[in-house]
């Protein structure tokens, strides 16, 4: 399991690091990150027990708009998770 | 004196690095906890349990394992199933190894191993600011992994005693940190196009029931979208 899960981290990085790659393959690889954050984070806010959640229960989601708009504000990492945090204990703590 | 100045410049870094991975080890140490109870209660030994937190040191794989292992899966579907949730790891180093290109072997080798989920989230909105400070990011990685195989640890030791993370929030740390660091990455309207197509993208091909490729199939997906979109706004006429 350890050799795995590390091949697949380091192989690039050793591979790719001390290579000039073609500009279009640099493009692509610069939105990657905007990808693949998107495809964890949307569906651990939007599904719930494997079906589309908008319900006012799933703190997950409704708590993810205030997050935002504090991350967007502020640009700040531990601001943000700490909003994102206070507003879920609080709603939880109110019972929703 | 220019010694000292260096070493001074790299303490800071290191400090910033850590101060970086606090809301990484907010989440960790929980999950980290969740896991060292289950392996406890699967019947993983103490040591065994937590050489998967040092050695393998992949939070949702490790927790896949000690299900499939109370499930008595065979040891290579277990390693089979590892690597395939882990290939998303490729595109994320590929993301990051042009950011490199200074570093020495053993050096990558080093960042190469603890580089995760999240570290990369953080790397990938630090690199791109200009020269990949090593201290900070060898501090956000090693804080992050400390305290992954130190919640790990104490999930062993509470063993079945399982205190409750919600009312403190504590399981939202990691997708909080999630949304401030995409907000962090959204530079122009392509980049808002490519986080929307391939958050529906990823929702729906998990709905659809492909539960191990689809943050795979999404991000290449999505990434193409995001060239396609810049190669056609740059030529109008095409």
């Amino acid at each position: 399991m350890g050799v795995v899960t590390y091949l697949p981290r380091l192989l690039p990085v050793l591979l790719l690091s001390s290579k000039k790659l073609p500009p279009l393959v640099v493009t692509w690889l610069r939105f990657v990150p905007v990808a693949v954050l998107s495809a964890m984070l949307w569906p651990s806010l939007l599904i719930q027990n494997r079906q589309l959640d908008f319900s006012v229960s799933n703190l997950f989601f409704w708590a993810a708009i205030p997050t935002f708009l504090v991350a967007w504000k502020t640009r700040s990492l531990f601001g943000s998770v700490i909003a994102g945090m206070a507003v879920v204990a609080l709603a939880r703590y109110v019972g929703l | 004196m220019i010694k000292n100045r260096r070493l001074e410049v790299r303490s800071k870094g290191w400090l910033r690095g850590v101060s970086r991975a606090v809301p990484i080890a907010l989440g960790y140490v929980p999950i980290g906890f969740a896991y060292g109870v289950l392996a406890q209660k699967a019947g993983l030994s103490t040591f065994n349990t937590l050489a998967m937190s040092i050695f393998v040191y992949a939070g949702s794989s490790q927790l896949i394992a000690v299900g499939l292992f109370v499930a008595e899966v065979a040891p290579l579907s277990i390693i089979l199933t590892t690597f395939i949730v882990n290939l998303r790891h490729m595109l994320m180093a590929s993301a990051l190894a042009p950011y490199l290109s200074g570093w020495r072997k053993f050096e990558l080798a080093a960042f190469a191993y603890e580089l995760t989920d999240e570290t990369f989230a953080i790397h990938a909105v630090e690199f791109p600011k200009g020269e990949p400070d090593k201290a900070n990011a060898f501090g956000v990685n090693l804080t992050a992994q400390v305290s992954w195989v130190f919640g790990s640890w104490l999930g062993v030791v509470a063993g079945s005693l399982i205190t409750d993370v919600k009312p403190f929030a504590l399981d939202y740390a990691l997708p909080a940190m999630f949304i401030a660091l995409l907000v962090m990455q959204i530079r122009g309207s392509i980049q808002i196009a490519v986080a929307l197509a391939t958050g529906v993208l990823a929702v729906g091909l998990l709905l659809a029931g492909m539960s191990q490729w689809y943050v795979i199939v999404a991000t290449v997906m999505g990434a193409t979208l995001g060239v396609v979109l810049e190669q056609w706004i740059k030529q109008p006429s095409a």
